[in-house]
């Protein structure tokens, strides 16, 4: 697994910071070649790996990479399912029903005209692997070795405990698409925990992880302890806490604590992305 | 350990179970809901005890309090039903659809002692309670205009099925997100007395107007605007601002930050002149268990202690509180049609 990840977010229009920093970037990369001159930058810098969310758009991405393949022999993509708010915008639209008819493929749709909902009170776990499925589509014939579960979803499980479902989304990423399942929190504590009893063995877990404490739930000194003491890949993201503290403080954080495998940092220019792995490098 | 009864499973019910489930202090005893298929959902995967009619929980097991997450027309008889059987009350905003109905579960929820809150989220946000902070400090000296708006894209295209899309059954821009803007200058600076120049535009639904804009005018003499709008795609999900101006500064804050500008020679031993721009970062309190915002979790917590502490203090967002929203919808609704007729 690489060391530096690059993010999406500054690409879609998403900042904790600021909503005026989010639409200015909505605009600046408005067209997919703006992302991809970014992605050119850092991958000729040497990152290689690419975490973005099963936006609308990534589409376009996916099909940039897959043109040129010898442009981008190495390009890994780690998709992040769902785009939650695809789903939140059509359930607010169409009810919880309509918003699954909407977006579940068409044999999945048929099943649900027909009004043969017994299909998904028989079998939660087969529409799990529809979605997911149809979150996969734009990827096909690219990189993908890890798909991670977005934090809204794996909160949302774990807040329900549904814990089969952690267990039934890991194997699906397994046998369909021969990756890793990742998990995507704001709750590292109490996830490590419940995959624990899943017997989901030292799996990899994205979260925020800062020395403000910025949504990490449990608090900084739980965090630091699980990340010293449990068996797990931690990724780190929201290093900067969308840029309260100061880049060089907030990496010397991050990479003081050795189990960390990877960090995970969204930029978008050059500048930005060479300090910010020349930081990493230098820190260890 | 105390005993909670869920109303309603869509969207807001699931991520108030989630919340309610994670709480150390909640059991979940039962949840109620009218789709048989989300009942053997809930039933089948997370063994949760179901009942398809809310009145027939209290026969599962004793409660101590309910949380209502059903569109907004059902609200009435669930929270009338709540309060009969003197349980505590969580229920989704806005509180009712009609003001007489709001003003009697008021009376009724004071008159049998319960914890009684509306879910105004936005309460629990650290950045407009950074701005009630200061605004209360009088930091911007007299207040004259505040102006609140929202927008999102919750209809951006002329298809919609559900109870949102209903003004029967409380669907529409103005009760489902105009109120939590009115919710927010109610606390901001308390409401308004009366509304002016009342627009509720049709933009893609047929039922329900899509956008609200009108003018307050407030007691002491301050105005405000109100501007909200969920049929605008340009952005990714629901914003709220809010603009305060005072006679020796301003306050502008969203989600994300609260900005304050003192004039010339207004310095505190806090602030210096000019602007001072705090984030979410450095203004929300934590919280144990997060799903979509601490927020969420916040007013459940608050709501959980309340009833922890047998609602003996006075605590955020009670029905009086949120009664004063939907007097301000009533007198929208009216002088909308005043101005039609």
């Amino acid at each position: 697994m690489d060391r530096i990840v690059l993010g999406d977010n500054q690409f879609f229009g998403i900042n904790h910071m600021s909503e005026e920093k989010a639409r200015d970037q909505a605009m600046r990369f408005a067209h997919t070649r703006a992302i991809m001159d970014v992605l050119d930058v850092a991958y000729d810098l040497g990152i290689r790996t690419f975490m973005c969310t099963t936006h609308d758009r990534i589409g376009e991405v996916c099909e940039a990479i897959r043109a040129k393949p010898s442009r981008y022999p190495d390009f890994q993509f780690y998709p992040c399912m769902p785009y939650a708010h695809k789903y939140a915008n059509a359930a607010g639209q169409l009810g919880m029903l309509g918003a699954l008819k909407k977006f579940a493929p068409n044999t999945m749709l048929d099943t649900i005209v027909k009004g043969a909902v017994s299909a998904l009170r028989r079998d939660v776990y087969g529409l799990m692997q529809l979605l997911v499925d149809t979150e996969m589509r734009p990827f096909a014939g690219l990189a993908t070795k890890v798909v991670f579960l977005q934090n809204v979803v794996t909160d949302l499980l774990l807040g329900l405990d549904f814990k089969a479902m952690f267990v039934a989304f890991a194997d699906h990423i397994r046998q369909r698409y021969n990756a890793e399942a990742g998990f995507i929190t704001m709750n590292l504590p109490r996830l490590l925990d419940t995959l624990d009893a899943c017997g989901i063995v030292n799996p990899l877990v994205c979260s925020s992880i800062n020395k403000i404490g910025f949504r990490m739930c449990g608090g900084v000194e739980a965090y630091e302890r699980a990340i010293a003491t449990r068996t797990f890949r931690p990724l780190a993201m929201s290093v900067f806490a969308s840029g309260a503290i100061p880049p060089a403080e907030a990496l010397a954080y991050v990479c003081g604590q050795k189990k960390i495998t990877s960090i995970v940092f969204g930029a978008s220019t050059e500048a930005h992305i060479r300090q910010t792995k020349e930081l990493i490098e230098r820190l260890g | 350990m105390i005993r909670v009864g869920l109303i309603g499973v869509g969207k807001m019910g699931l991520s108030h179970y989630a919340i309610l489930n994670a709480h150390p202090g909640v059991e979940v005893a039962a949840v109620a809901d009218t789709s048989g298929l989300v009942l053997s959902v809930l039933q089948k995967y997370l063994g949760i005890n179901t009942v398809k009619d809310y009145r027939q929980m209290l026969a599962l097991d004793r409660l101590d309090g309910v949380v209502i997450a059903t569109p907004p027309k059902t609200h009435a008889d669930a929270v009338t039903w709540a309060l009969e059987h003197g349980l505590h009350v969580f229920v989704e905003k806005p509180l009712c659809l009609s003001v007489e109905d709001g003003r009697r579960l008021a009376l009724l929820a004071d008159r049998q002692r319960v914890v009684n809150q509306v879910g105004y989220h936005n309460r629990f946000v650290g950045t407009f309670q950074e701005t009630k902070r200061l605004v209360d400090s009088g930091i911007i000296g007299h207040p004259y205009h505040i102006s609140g708006e929202a927008y999102g894209q919750v209809v951006v295209k002329e298809e919609s099925s559900t109870w949102r899309s209903t003004k029967e059954e409380g669907g529409g821009c103005l009760h489902e997100y105009c109120s939590h803007v009115i919710d927010l200058m109610n606390y901001v600076v308390g409401p308004p007395k009366d509304v002016l120049g009342v627009v509720l535009e049709r933009i893609y639904s047929r039922d329900v107007e899509d956008a609200v804009y009108a003018t307050l005018a407030y007691p002491n003499g301050m105005s405000g605007q109100l501007a909200t709008n969920w049929s605008d795609d340009t952005y990714r999900r629901m914003t709220t601002r809010l603009t305060v101006q005072g006679t020796r500064g301003k306050i502008i804050s969203d989600r994300e930050e609260c900005r304050l500008y003192l004039s010339a020679g207004t310095a505190s031993a806090e602030f210096a002149d000019g602007w001072t721009v705090r984030n979410i970062t450095q203004l929300q309190p934590p919280v144990a268990y997060y799903l979509r915002g601490e927020e969420y979790t916040a007013q459940l917590d608050h709501f959980v202690q309340a009833v922890e502490t047998g609602a003996r203090d006075p605590h955020a967002n009670s029905f009086a509180s949120a009664l004063q929203v939907d007097i301000v919808m009533d007198l929208l609704l009216h002088r909308a049609r005043g101005a039609r007729a």
